[in-house]
């Protein structure tokens, strides 16, 4: 049964992220394996055509189809801007010409003397993917992208929302147990991820939106104030796209939950660095956690390997996180793994660890309701 | 291959589902085949290990520990068995390991197309992430970003009807190529094609299949909308359903190593259990509804016989349906939003804050391998297993209906005019209720389960309930479908043999009446015939429930005299002679009569929905519950 268990978020201090860049339609790639990017630099883009404006210039004109051509002043292919004379008319005895100017900047791709139409073209319309994370580029994707790589600090959460953002770190509560309240949300959060400790409610995040903050971090939250910051109840948690201001991580779970004290220190000590953050979240089979990514510039302080370790089991002296109620969100330790099924107050018969908390006190938790501190 | 038949000695099998894997070993034991041990484990589909056949290890190690034999060598099972303790002859395994099904629809038109895309996604089971058309106000490559971010576990394209429009042809066209650009990856990272259930018009089939054939795994089927005063949904819904068997669930990373290490191919879990189910119909010639309650999916199985008035004769029909949207651990959360959370609360017998409740529900579905620790936890979980159920059989009974295999469309606004019951799974018929899963098998306490199906199935008249003892019906299916000549024979006598003496715990027998008169009163005195010759006459008034205990093995005989206008399984006052079998549990009266009102689910479609009724007033709700709950023995004394 040693293998058996529910491993935990990663939250690692140094480690070496890699994420793929892709544009969703065939463009250039602006990049080369080598060149070091900072996160909002561009890395690939590419142009969707604009919308077709057609204009019955024969009719506009008062004339044959076979005639636009000639009362056209420009030609196929030229660009147009806005309010521009596309053609005139003859008028009458050269009195009264008409001018018919352009509705849209762009381009004029077709002059029919067929059908005394004219087509034309607006502006492209660019689309552009960034490099999401500070870093180095070591692949490149012909046409679509590239794979980004930095050593972070690399931080999961349990769900979020919204998608991504970019900030510098600040530190809005002293404690892991504090919450993140109104009061705390003020102009110097503006475009910065706000650190909170064990709770967060609609209210704040709402504040934080109007204030202009990027991300949010926090241990916890009610489900009613997320539904009531969404708009919506998240029925299957699939999130990411949501376009709500800011970006939220919840690190811990639902409710009033202490963040986790590696998570809480590892926040405060990169304090004043700029992070990536991604609340995008998917949890199905093929789960997708929301994650703050944050590139450590000292690079000879770091030692970080790309290379996962191997995965051990639950042991004597483990240090755990228990996931489920009662003592939601505790770290214990391990002090025994008695092998034979156990009986809790439900009356299930399972098989149990015993734990130790902080304060010396015992307990028989279910296996299942414990994750792994993860490092 | 000398086609000796070989007499086999042990079998390991295993179920890889969307939460937990579960391993069984089992033995000759003299002339008899029984069940020895089972281990279990959480699936490992996820990062750090994204390897199925990890936690199919991890489980066999359990089994391991139990029965003191040796199974695994370096990192494989050891098959055949080479003595007393080490290996066993036979492994096979199911899996439902990819989870629900969440998956996207386009059509041309948002509120046409689409809607009926999504109307037949929904029926299906499945739940509809987004969906695309052309007018739905995104460009192209928004749309493209959209479908790469979702992950969909299958696509479903509609749009136009039939000889239309050259426009709108060209229109579904560019649908087509819009996912044919998006190429999504599979969501664990798995290479298989994406499942794409083209819908659309037959006009536009063959540019289609120019698409999309190369890229997807790609099937087409009749239109949805054939004409735009019809919808045709049953053969898309029909499709989606075999795809997400064949090729969504039972998908996961390690799946090509796991198949490498079984003797039958690997069955969906729902394809096992379906088996057994038919298996169960068959032997004693009897209406079964089951049900599998799973972490990301609740499959409900019916095998009815049916008198086709048209050809004067009796079939057996079997119909299976997977709602991929409601589940205890992945799916959980969609239980609330779709029940609602009064629906979950009316079962819980004492006050439960609501934010409270909602956070429990959040969190067990962001961490879904958990398990109720104290009592508490124990009561919400069933109160909403109980929902997911009762919703799960509301589609069921839907699919199953009248004509099915028929393409049959509907008007599109008679769907509003009227609500008519063309299921064929009718309650006074039905015989035997199954249930399998971890809440309903692993409850504490039998008559949990019983409580539970009761509950969420609402049974009339007289009614055999049973339970798969361990949650075991896929390895049991799979292990009966063994092709090989020389072990097919010895692998169904096994499969059998263990069915009937470890898998199919009998619970007992339900006698229930369906009307809920205006007032209060007696609403029938049933008379039992006790094995010992005994006579017991009890009356029972509206809202009571009692146990009569009847063990194992034992019949007891019943006469059911309902009282004027009670419906008791028989008809509107009708007497009801018949026989209870009793079981675990014993024999359940409920005389709370059942309640119907109008509904609308989530495809908006009206349907009648059925439910015990409960009083409104939430000290009296309690005080009720807590009456049936002692009437049953169901919880520990409790004081919550």
């Amino acid at each position: 049964m040693a293998q058996a268990y529910t491993p935990g978020l990663r939250v690692t201090e140094n480690a070496v992220i890699v994420r793929e860049r892709r544009l969703p339609l065939l463009g250039d790639v602006l990049v080369k394996v080598g060149d070091k990017t900072k996160a909002r630099d561009v890395v690939a883009r590419t142009f969707l055509p604009g919308d077709v404006t057609p204009i019955n210039m024969a009719s506009k004109l008062g004339c044959d189809p076979g005639d636009v051509p000639e009362l056209m002043k420009k030609k196929e292919g030229d660009r147009i801007k806005r309010g521009e004379v596309l053609g005139q008319s003859k008028g009458i005895f050269g009195l009264f010409k008409s001018k018919i100017t352009s509705p849209v900047d762009g381009t004029i791709e077709i002059i029919s003397r067929i059908t005394g139409q004219v087509q034309l073209r607006g502006e492209p319309e660019p689309v552009a993917i960034d490099a999401y994370i500070d870093g180095t580029v070591v692949s490149v994707h012909e046409k679509e992208g590239a794979d980004i790589q930095a050593t972070a600090s690399f931080i999961q959460g349990i769900i979020g929302i919204g998608g991504e953002a970019f900030g510098e770190i600040k530190m809005c509560v002293g404690k892991p147990d504090e919450e993140l309240t109104p009061d705390k949300v003020d102009a110097s959060c503006k475009g910065k991820f706000i650190v909170g400790g064990c709770y967060v409610t609609c209210e704040t995040l709402r504040k934080a939106a109007q204030a202009g903050v990027s991300g949010v971090v926090v241990g916890g939250i009610d489900a009613q104030d997320m539904k009531d910051f969404m708009g919506y109840d998240l029925g299957v948690a699939i999130t990411g796209m949501e376009k709500l201001g800011l970006s939220l991580i919840i690190t811990e779970g639902f409710g009033r939950i202490d963040m986790a004290a590696t998570t809480f220190e590892l926040l405060k000590k990169r304090e004043g660095l700029t992070a990536s953050m991604n609340g995008a979240t998917q949890i199905r089979a093929g789960v997708m956690r929301p994650e703050v990514i944050i590139p450590l510039k000292d690079a000879a302080a770091v030692k970080a390997s790309a290379v996962e370790k191997e995965v051990q089991g639950l042991t004597v002296g483990c240090l755990v996180r228990i996931i489920r109620s009662p003592n939601f969100g505790v770290i214990c330790k391990i002090a025994a793994m008695p092998p034979e099924l156990r009986k809790m107050e439900s009356e299930t018969m399972v098989r149990v660890l015993e734990v130790e908390f902080p304060a010396g006190r015992r307990a028989l938790v279910p296996r299942a309701n414990v994750e792994a501190i993860e490092r | 291959m000398s086609g000796k038949k070989l007499e086999i000695r042990s079998i390991l099998a295993t179920d890889c589902g969307s939460t937990t894997t579960k391993a069984i070993l089992i033995e000759k034991k003299g002339d008899e085949y029984r069940l020895i041990v089972r281990g279990e484990a959480p699936t490992t589909v996820e990062a750090p290990f994204e390897d199925v056949t990890k936690g199919v290890l991890n489980a066999v190690e359990e089994v391991e520990e139990l029965s003191g034999k040796k199974f695994i060598e370096d990192g494989r099972l050891i098959t055949p068995q080479r003595d007393e303790k080490t290996g066993a002859d036979v492994y096979v395994s199911t899996s439902s390991a990819g989870g629900g099904l969440q998956m996207m629809v386009g059509g041309l038109v948002l509120t046409m197309t689409a809607e009926s895309a999504k109307r037949a996604a929904l029926g299906a089971g499945a739940i509809v992430m987004d969906a695309i058309a052309t007018n739905d106000g995104r460009l192209p490559h928004e749309k493209i970003e959209r479908i790469r971010h979702l992950r969909p576990d299958m696509i479903l394209l509609a749009g136009a009807v039939d000889n239309g429009t050259a426009q709108s042809k060209a229109k579904v066209v560019e649908l087509a190529e819009l996912i044919a650009a998006a190429n999504p990856k599979a969501r664990l990272g798995i290479q298989y094609r994406l499942p794409v259930v083209y819908a659309g018009t037959k006009d536009a089939r063959k540019e289609v299949e120019d698409v999309l054939g190369s890229k997807t795994a790609l099937k087409i089927v009749e239109n949805i909308r054939p004409v735009l005063e019809r919808e045709n949904l049953l053969p898309a819904r029909n499709e989606i359903h075999e795809q997400f068997m064949e090729h969504v669930m039972a998908n996961a990373p390690g799946y090509k190593k796991l198949m490498s290490w079984t003797d039958a191919p690997i069955m969906p879990t729902p394809g096992a259990v379906g088996y057994i189910m038919q298996l169960i119909a068959h032997m004693e010639k009897i209406n079964v509804v089951g049900v599998d309650i799973g972490g990301a999916t609740t499959d409900i199985f019916s095998v009815w016989h049916h008198h086709d008035e048209k050809l004067d004769k009796w079939e057996e029909i079997f119909n299976r349906t997977v709602s991929a949207n409601l589940g205890m651990s992945y799916s959980v959360s969609n239980v609330l939003a779709e029940a609602g959370l009064q629906k979950i609360m009316r079962w819980v017998p004492f006050h439960v804050n609501e934010r409270e409740l909602r956070n429990r529900i959040k969190n067990k579905m962001i961490r879904p391998t958990t398990i109720p620790q104290g009592l508490e936890e124990l009561i919400i979980e069933q109160a909403i297993a109980r929902e997911a159920l009762r919703l799960a059989f509301i589609q069921h009974k839907d699919f199953a209906q009248e004509l099915r295999g028929v393409s049959r469309g509907s008007d599109i606004s008679q769907a509003f005019r009227q609500i008519v019951d063309r299921s064929i799974v009718k309650m006074p018929e039905l015989d035997m209720l199954v249930g399998s899963g971890g809440v309903l098998s692993h409850a504490p306490r039998r008559c949990q389960a019983m409580l539970m199906m009761i509950d969420s199935f609402l049974p009339e008249g007289i009614t055999r309930m049973a339970v798969d003892s361990i949650f075991m019906m896929p390895q049991l299916g799979v292990l009966a479908n063994i092709q090989k000549p020389e072990l097919e024979e010895s692998a169904k006598r096994a499969a059998i043999e263990v069915f009937h003496k470890d898998c199919l715990i009998k619970l007992g027998t339900c006698i229930a009446t369906k009307t809920v008169p205006k007032k209060p009163g007696r609403v029938m005195t049933v008379t039992f015939t006790m094995p010992d010759g005994k006579t017991l006459e009890k009356s029972y008034n509206l809202g009571d429930m009692e146990l009569i205990p009847l063990g194992l093995d034992q019949k007891a005989k019943v006469r059911i005299v309902p009282e004027r206008g009670i419906d008791a399984g028989a008809g509107s006052g009708r007497h009801l002679e018949g026989e209870v079998e009793g079981g675990v549990v014993g024999v359940v009266v409920d005389a709370r009569g059942r309640i119907y009102t109008k509904a609308v689910d989530a495809t908006g479609k009206p349907f009648l929905e059925g439910a015990v009724p409960l009083p409104e007033d939430d000290v009296e709700r309690v005080q009720t519950l807590k009456k049936w709950h002692k009437a049953l023995n169901i919880y520990p004394d409790y004081n919550l």
